[in-house]
Order: C-alpha cells, then structure tokens, then sequence
C-alpha cells in the first residue's frame, strides 16, 4: 500500500546516563499494518514503545506522526494523538466494572451524577467493534487474562486509538485464547488500525505480522517481511561473536566433587521435572527467555519457593523443603534477580547489608558481634572494592554496581559455596560487569560452584561451562561451554515443546 | 533522573558540616531545646525542679509504652492495642493479688506476662495469620479493654504494694522516672545490639530483602509485638502503681499520643528507622506542651488543637527533609 505512516521514529537514540540504550533507530508504523519489534532481552524494544508511547523521550532523532514532528511529552499527549499501548501489566482496576474500566477518567456525567446508562452504551459499543460478548456490569477482576486484555483494547479503541502498541500480548495466553486475540488484530487491520507488536515467540510473527524490525544491542540491525524464516529470524537477532569481554579462567584444579544436585524439582505450574547436578569449580549457565522458569528454579533451589516435586541435595545432604535458613546454613548463596526489591535493604547501612546472613551465626548469647560485623564486612567490601564513602552509607545511594557487589560480599562473608547468581550484571555498567566476572572465577577458583541464570547470550556463552537451556519450565536440552553458538541455544529456548501442557494447565486453572 | 540523584549524594553528604548533620539529624530535640527555651523565657514556673520532675513522672507511661511500639514501628508495623493492653496488665496484677491473694511480687510477674502474652498473640494473627497489623490490633485493642472490664466488673481494684512502690519514690527520684530510664536504656540496647534488633531494622526496611538473607521474618514479628505488649503492661503497671489501683478505663486513647511520640521521633511509619532517643524526645515534646499550656493558662481544649498542630508539622517537616535527602 502507498499509504503514509501513522508514527515514524526517525534515527532515534536514547541515553540512561552513561549508557545508549538506543542507537539511532528507525520504525515507520502504517495504517492497517502489524509492525514486529525483535530482539533479544535488553535489545531495546521497551525503550522504543515507550518512546512511542511518551514515557521517554528521545535525546537524539525525531518523532513524526502524520509526518509531522512531535513531542510525546508524556503519555497523554501520545493518547491525543491516538497511539494507545496494552502493557503486560495491564491497566485495570479489577474490582470495577467493565463498563467503568472502559470509561475509566472520562465518566460521562448527568446532573453531577454518573449516568450509568450512557457509560453502559459507550462500553458495549466499544466491546461490539472488537466483537466481545460480555456484560459490561462484570467485574474486571474476575475475568481471565485473555478477556481483561480485549478489555484494554476496546477501551483503547474508545478513546479512538489508531495504532496500538502491543507488548507481548501473548506472553500469559493459551493457544486458544492467542487465536482469538489474532482474529481481533487482523479485524483491526483490515479497518486501518496500525499496530506494534512484540512477541518472543516466533512462530507468531509470520502468523500475524507484516513487517519485522530487528534490534540487537540497541541498533537498528535488518527490516525483513514477515514470513522470513525462523532460522534467519534468529541470526539476526543473535548474530555477532562473542567478544573477549567475558574473561572466563578455569582454575580449580581440586576435587570435582558435586556440590549441588536436583532431581525432578516441580512447582505448581511453574517448573516442570528439572533436574541437574553442578560440580565444585563449575559455572552452569540457566538460559531460556523470560518466563521460562529460570528463576524460579534458582528460587525453589534457594528455599525461596515451595516445590511440591523433586530433591535438592548439597554436598550430599537433602535440603528441606522451602527452607531459607537451612539452605544458607548448607552453603546455598542466592543473589536474586530484582536487587532493589529483594537483595538489598536499601535505607540501611552497606555494613548491615553485608552482615545479615552472619548476623545470627557470629552472635553471643543473642548480642551482635558488632565489631567482627564490622571488620569481616570492611575486609569484604576492599576486597571486591565497593566504592563507598564508608560503611555506613545507605546501599541505596550506591551505584548499581557496586549495590549488586554487596549482594555478592552477603554470601562471600558468609562463606556460601554453591551460588545462585539471578540476572547477576543486569544495570550494571561494563566496568563492573567485568569485576563481577572476575568474582565468580575467583568463586570457583576457590572450589565454589555457580549457577546463573541470565538473559544476555553472550555473558552466559561467555563465562559457562555448561549450558542448560529452558523452555516452558522445563530443561529443553544441555550444551557443553565453549563452541556452542548463539544460535543453538535460541533454537532450545524458543522449542514451544511445552505449550500444549500449558494450555492444559492454565485451562484447569482457570476453570 | 533517579540515577543521577544518587550519583551526587555522597559529595553533597560529605559536604554537610557535622553540626548541620546532627541538627537535621536530631530535629525533635532541637524542637523540644526551643519550647524548653521559650517556656523558661515565658513562664518562671517552668524550670524549677519540682515542675521538671512533674515533667518527667508525666512522660513515663507516654515514654515506656512508646519504646515498646518502637519496635514496632521498626518493623513496618503499627500497634493499637498499647493502651487497652496496659489497662488489661495493670488490671490483672490487681486481681492477682485482690482477688486471688497471691503475693505482690507475683502480681507485677503476672502483669507483665499478660502484657507480653497479648502482643504475642497480635504477633501470631500478623505473622501467621497475614492480618495487617492495624486490624490485628485494632481487635487486640477491643479484647484487652473488654476483658479488662470483664475482670473487674467494671471497678477500680486495689494495687499490690509493690506495684505500688512503682508509682512513688526512691529516696528524692520519682520511681516511675527510674523505670522510664532503664525501660529506655533496655529497649536501645535491644534495637542496637541484639541480633533481634537489628533483624527488626531489616524486616522494617524491606521485608523480602531480609527474608532472601534468611532473617525468620514470622519470629521477628511476633517479638515485636510481644515486646511491645511487655512495654505497654509496665506503662500500666507504673500507672495503676501512681494511683493505687487498676482503672478499667486507664490508658483510654494512649496509644495515640505514643504513636505520637514515635514519629515526632523521627521514626517512619514505612518501617526500617527510628530511635528509642527519639521516641523519648517525642515523648517529652509531648507532655513540655502539655505543661507548659497547662502553666500559661491555655484551656486543655485548646491544648489539643496545639498537640495536633505539633504532630503535622513535625512529620510534614521530617518527611520534606526525608525527600530532600539522598534515598
């Protein structure tokens, strides 16, 4: 078609401080076409809908709409302009009603009063034009995902969107639910809708995009069609060596005994049957994407989460179920992937932050060991040079990196020997990413063992020596470090053997 | 923006003078400093030592039950229950030793186990049974008054002596200023040496952080409680002790004011600060208005207007303060 595009981003870049995240990119968004974001985790597709939709703003390029420059100075100027975003989390106060949800900050009003009635009429006539039968006095909360979702749209489309951003829209679906989201996007389509759509899921692009933009470090890398096959798809979007930044050594050269073992762990609908033993002086990389079941692994393993199936041995001795103590005072360190919402107290002193899990173990009759707390975490902290004004500074006005150090000194004060590393560089900046490395060799170097999840590839191609990849929450398959390629992995990780099983669990759960 | 924010903030608190930082620091006791100058410029009867020990006899029960709920509030929690349970304590140890003849000495035990015992079980029904602490013991708050009533049938019971003796004087020191110093002392040394303490601080502070370090975080909260309800039940005791006997409607609304004293304290009701030196400094605070009102002739309607008026912009300033700082 010759038609003009609704939004272009044109050579668009975005800083956060020190880091571009963003190096000059350009999407056109057309009316009656689905335009697909790709690229790995962090490649910056939220930072690119986001500028779309006015949460950020570019620092470098132009935003036309209509072939008009714009500033989205926020989220209602981009709404005024009919580009409307369904977030994965999405925007609805579930003890609502429909009706209410849909006309939510714009109620229509009679004698001062509500008018019920209109407010009914406006939602079932923005219900009717997505083709969704529900009654508009239900309560949001108690609709599944799938239906709160075609909710957000037709209220998107009320307030006369024309485009719609759609983050992963998929991710919580089941097969059947994803059918029927398609058939309203391509009847959205063929009236002229633009829209964005992200997906990790691959098989979806050729089923309902046209166009696909591929990113990949924050640069723009190929624009290709849609029916492109899944192979390229995938080169694209990894496709770059593994650069010397990862300085992975292997010098342990003690007894390899098995430090960490689990057999057929499962969680309620989460991981499925996952099994693996890592030895000392060993880094076992957890790969897969988003929602695959890594954490949760690292979660169940760390007594974090109940596991209703499976063992979990350390040095040979069971773990109990669900045991956070027990697993610290067995060795387990677990460096979790949200630092600000579950490593650090971030009020408290970095002194207290390092100190917590020793805090019981050194006291006297009940008193703290206050001044080997204090020196046991000084030492810590020169050692993995935290940069810090003193020991008493609040962990919160640490940088990133040097916050998720202090993650890491809890445990090596701690003397933990099995670490469960979540996400262990993300916000970090290269520097610290590179210390970061040097710690987990100098961990198994000194006969540790490590697991780590992350969704970089080439961190966990980098510095693994083992590659379990996940998939629908369970192992997929295992590759051996070294000459394993990007590609190998993403081809396990994007495996949907799990699917069918999922739609039968989410349908019992739902139900 | 965030990041920019806090990659300035260890110059700007390295260019804090130590003076400014103790200041801004220790703003309830520069508070209580000027009232105290104020009162001393305004009234002769202010700083004489019959009407400073008043002061302090009056800041006792206020004091001693707001350290307890400084653990609390420590922990992210909020007690309602302090001044219901201080009633029910003091009412009990009457009984034990009116009603059941049992010696003085085991009536102050008894007291202070029923204390201890209704904070625990607010502490159970918070930590195992995931009610809000607010609703906790805002139940605990009805129950304790209730049976407080239920025990006395409505009367005034008669002290034990020894209970009593909490209530007089030790050679020219008021008992009740004696106990306020070593609750107060007890209470710091538990925050800031013991291992529970400092646990209180973590689970305050984030609640998931300390779990993820393997801080038994059900086992912290229901000390807490306990804590304050031991508090709570020497405040009655020290009360009943003033009065020579158990009131089944003493303490009524205290917890306010104690609640009171901890913020004006410069604890955060969101968890993770706070001082027993501030809560006694917001006790003071407190109970020198209330004096000094009462000696300039302002009515005790009037007083409350001023009480009020004192708690807002105390922690309005503390919280700009708060936003200002880094973190």
């Amino acid at each position: 078609m010759t038609d003009n595009p609704i939004l272009t981003l044109d050579n668009v870049t975005k800083s956060f401080g020190p880091v571009t995240v963003i190096k000059g990119v350009t999407v056109n968004v057309y009316p009656g076409k689905v335009q697909v974001l790709l690229g790995e985790n962090g490649a910056g597709k939220s930072t690119l809908i986001k500028m779309m939709a006015g949460v950020h703003q570019p620092d470098g390029g132009r935003i036309l709409v209509d072939g008009e420059k714009v500033r989205l100075a926020d989220t209602n100027a981009s709404e005024a302009l009919g580009i409307a975003t369904i977030h994965q989390e999405l925007n609805l106060v579930g003890s609502m009603t429909v009706a209410e949800n849909i006309c939510m900050g714009r109620f229509p009003r009679r004698f001062g009063l509500v008018d019920r009635r209109t407010m009914r009429n406006t939602a079932k006539a923005a219900l009717d034009r997505i083709g969704l039968h529900i009654d508009v006095d239900h309560k949001v909360g108690e609709l599944g995902i799938a239906r709160q979702q075609l909710v957000e749209i037709a209220k998107a489309l009320s307030l006369e969107a024309r485009m719609l951003i759609l983050d992963e829209p998929t991710a919580a679906l089941t097969k059947r639910e994803i059918t029927a989201l398609f058939a309203v996007v391509e009847d959205l389509r063929s009236r002229g809708v633009g829209m964005v759509f992200i997906s990790h899921h691959l098989d979806e692009i050729a089923a309902i995009g046209n166009s696909v933009s591929v990113l990949r470090d924050g640069e723009f890398v190929a624009e290709v069609p849609a029916d492109t096959s899944e192979d390229e798809l995938v080169r694209l979007m990894v496709g770059r060596s593994i650069e010397q930044q990862f300085p992975r050594r292997r010098d342990y050269d003690g007894p390899a005994d098995t430090l960490l073992e689990v057999n057929g762990l499962s969680t309620k609908g989460l991981i499925n049957d996952v099994s693996f033993s890592v030895k000392a002086g060993e880094i076992v990389g957890l790969a897969g994407l988003m929602g695959a079941g890594r954490t949760e692994v690292l979660r169940a393993i760390a007594g974090v989460d109940p596991y209703v199936n499976g063992t979990v041995h350390v040095r040979g001795k069971e773990l109990p179920k669900s045991s956070i103590g027990a697993a610290i005072r067995a060795g387990v360190g677990h460096v979790p992937e949200d630092r600000k919402a579950h490593g650090l107290v971030l009020g408290a002193p970095v002194n207290e932050n390092i100190g917590y899990a020793t805090l019981a173990a050194t006291a006297k009759s009940g008193l703290v060991d206050r001044r080997g707390q204090r020196k046991r975490a000084q030492d810590v902290a020169d050692k993995l040079r935290i940069r810090m004004q003193n020991l008493d500074q609040p962990v919160g006005s640490l940088s990133g990196g040097n916050q998720q150090k202090t993650v890491f000194a809890r445990w090596i004060v701690t003397n933990s020997s099995v670490l469960l590393l979540d996400e262990p560089t993300r916000g970090v900046d290269v520097g610290a990413k590179v210390e970061i490395y040097e710690l987990m060799n100098a961990i198994t170097a000194a006969g540790g063992a490590v697991v780590m999840v992350s969704s970089e590839l080439p961190e966990v191609l980098g510095m693994s020596d083992r590659i379990l990849v996940m998939s629908g929450g369970h192992i997929s398959g295992e590759l051996a470090g070294g000459d394993v390629t990007q590609d190998a992995v993403m081809m396990l990780a994007v495996r949907d053997v799990q699917r069918d099983l999922e739609d039968k669990l989410m349908e019992d759960g739902h139900e | 923006m965030n990041k920019v924010a806090t990659a300035t903030a260890p110059k700007k608190a390295a260019g804090v003078s130590p003076v400014r930082k103790f200041l801004a620091d220790n703003g309830a006791l520069v508070g209580l400093f000027v009232l105290g100058l104020a009162l001393f410029i305004a009234t002769p009867d202010f700083l004489t030592g019959p009407n400073l020990l008043n002061i302090g006899i009056q800041a006792s029960v206020i004091a001693v039950l707001a350290f307890g709920l400084t653990f609390v509030i420590v922990a992210a929690g909020i007690d309602l229950s302090v001044g219901s349970v201080a009633a029910l304590s003091a009412m009990g140890s009457a009984w034990i030793f009116s009603q059941a003849s049992l010696p003085g000495w085991l009536a102050v035990v008894g007291g202070l186990l029923i204390g201890t015992l209704s904070g625990a079980v607010s502490g159970f029904a918070v930590a195992y049974g995931r009610l809000p602490s607010f609703i906790a013991t805002l139940a605990m708050l009805s129950v304790a008054r209730g049976l407080t009533l239920v025990i006395s049938d409505g009367r005034p019971i008669p002290t034990a002596p020894e209970v009593s003796f909490l209530g007089g004087d030790l050679g020219v020191l008021p008992m009740p200023i004696v106990v306020l110093v070593i609750a107060g002392t007890v209470a710091a040394l538990i925050l800031n040496f013991t291992v529970m303490g400092r646990y209180m601080y973590a689970v305050g502070g984030n609640t998931e952080a300390a779990r993820l370090s393997g801080v038994p975080v059900r086992r912290v909260l229901v000390t807490v409680f306990a804590l304050s309800g031991l508090f709570a039940a020497l405040a009655g005791l020290l009360l009943s002790g003033r009065l020579d006997s158990a009131q089944p409607q003493a303490a009524a609304g205290y917890e306010l004011d104690a609640i009171a004293a901890v913020v004006i304290g410069g604890a955060s009701l969101a968890g993770g600060v706070g001082r027993i030196s501030g809560t006694l400094v917001g006790a003071l605070v407190l109970v020198v208005i209330r004096n000094g009102l009462n000696l300039l002739n302002v009515s005790s309607f009037w007083q409350q207007v001023v009480i009020g008026v004192v708690i807002a912009v105390a922690v309005g300033i503390d919280s700009l303060r708060r936003k200002n700082a880094p973190h």
